[in-house]
């Protein structure tokens, strides 16, 4: 199956090993991502003020390559598979809003720039844990050829693959989706409270402290539980929680290192694909060497 | 984390509907269904940062005070929606932190300027970190 995929802007710098570990993953799965013939920046956040409807613009414009591909016959299905939870977020609730109320329609269509065909509504946005989700953790399971035995991953969620509610991939109070994941990969899924709580999000541009204060409250209970690994789903909390962890050491002295990777990127590990699919060379801290400690490299 | 003055008191008193409505627009919520029960600030992880906690902010607004709009909590709300998942009378209280926002930044006040921004930290942030940041944080 062929079905259209919008990578965003991180997925091509700061998160390439999602990208890479994401495609390889799929093809073992039956599914060839087929990267958008053109694409621009989401904008990263939707437009929650009510009369923003301007700021649609930039991911319908996105799906509208969707559709053509769809006629094209490049891809099978009018859907848009993404990645990185903030692109999911944006890209569906924009076209929830267009799709609900006729104005804000109207509104995109009449300003799209002309070489645009007006959007017809037609897709589905999917972010790539679902299409998973779709194809059975039972299959999953049946694909793994290297067991994620004795890793205790903790499965963390940040916040815009869970809500707003109604609007995120699982439920919010009580998510399982990435638990599933990891018993499908025969990893040992570990329990933390704040696994759906704010990593600091875009404060870690201008109050780094405070991104380091929510960071690090997670951090430390991952090491509270004895976890090995973080598993994540956003190049942002990726950031926060990963690059920045020698950082948040120096003002929390004594937070053990805790290596944070993409869910990809451990399926891409179970499926036994080679070191260029995982992609583990670019994770900050290097999860190879726990990975090793468990014979898993 | 520092306790800010996140206890800071509210003024009492009806102040100003037209704030109050233009508030209730851009949020799209019905700011009255608030019984004022603190779900919202409780499960805020950005609280302990705030001045007005978010269940204070909402009371304002019923209120009509337009002093919410110089309350550091508007620019520390990181939009994460732990707030809507609590609400038991279904307001999305991270609206009103973005009509809040959306208020000031339409007349020009950037909280956080791109230039203010050393280069080379630049350079090293994840695009949506820079992107989100401004459209959140710069007029
Ligand atoms: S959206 Fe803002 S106010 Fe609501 S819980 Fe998150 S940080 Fe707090
Ligand atoms: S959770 Fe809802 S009802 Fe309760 S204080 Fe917050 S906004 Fe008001």
């Amino acid at each position: 199956m062929r079905l259209a995929y919008y990578p965003g802007c991180t997925l091509k710098t700061n998160a390439k090993s999602f990208e890479i570990s994401a495609i390889a993953s799929a093809k073992v799965l039956g599914v060839e991502l087929v990267e958008l013939t053109r694409w621009n920046c989401c904008g990263t956040v939707h437009a929650l003020a009510k009369d923003d409807v301007m700021h649609y613009i930039a991911p319908i414009r996105n799906l509208i390559r969707v559709e053509e591909m769809r006629d094209e016959g490049i891809v099978d299905e009018n859907i848009l598979v993404t990645l990185c939870e903030m692109c999911f977020n944006t890209l569906k609730r924009a076209n929830t809003e267009v799709l609900k109320d006729g104005e804000k329609m109207r509104k995109v269509r009449e300003n799209m720039e002309e070489r645009d065909p007006a959007y017809r509504g037609e897709v589905e946005i999917k972010h790539f844990l679902e299409v998973v989700k779709d194809i059975g953790w039972n299959n999953i399971s049946n694909l793994v050829i290297k067991k994620l035995k004795g890793l205790r991953i903790i499965p963390y969620y940040g916040c815009l693959l869970l809500r707003p509610r109604g609007l995120g991939i699982d439920d919010p109070d009580n998510p399982t989706i990435l638990e599933s994941l990891i018993k499908s990969l025969g990893g040992e899924s570990v329990e933390i409270p704040f696994k759906s709580k704010c990593c600091g999000s875009y404060h870690t541009v201008h109050m780094e402290q405070v991104a380091s204060e929510l960071s690090h409250r997670i951090l430390s209970q991952a090491a509270e539980a004895e976890a090995d690994l973080i598993m994540l789903t956003c190049p942002l909390c990726s950031y926060n929680l990963g690059d920045r962890q020698e950082e948040i050491k120096k003002s929390f002295k004594g937070l053990r290192t805790i290596p944070v990777v993409y869910f990809t990127q451990l399926m891409a590990l179970a499926f036994n694909l080679p070191a260029e699919s995982t992609g583990f060379s670019e994770n900050k801290p290097d999860p190879t060497v726990i990975l090793k400690n468990k014979d898993l490299l | 984390m520092a306790f800010k003055d996140a206890r800071r008191t509210i003024n009492y008193g009806f102040q100003n509907e037209s704030f109050k409505f233009k508030v209730s627009e851009l949020s799209g919520e019905d700011i009255n269904l608030c019984f004022q029960c603190g779900g919202c600030s409780s499960g805020c992880p950005l609280a302990e940062e705030m001045d007005f906690l978010p269940s204070k902010i909402v009371r304002m607004i019923q209120l009509g005070r337009e002093e919410a709009l110089d309350s550091e909590t508007i620019w520390v709300c990181s939009t994460c929606f732990n707030c809507e998942v609590r609400c038991p009378r279904g307001i999305d209280v991270a609206n009103i932190m973005e009509a809040l926002r959306q208020l000031k930044l339409r007349k020009k006040y950037s909280h956080v300027s791109l230039d203010s921004l050393e280069k080379s930290k630049i350079r090293t942030l994840p695009q949506i970190a820079i992107i989100s940041n401004q459209r959140k944080l710069s007029a």
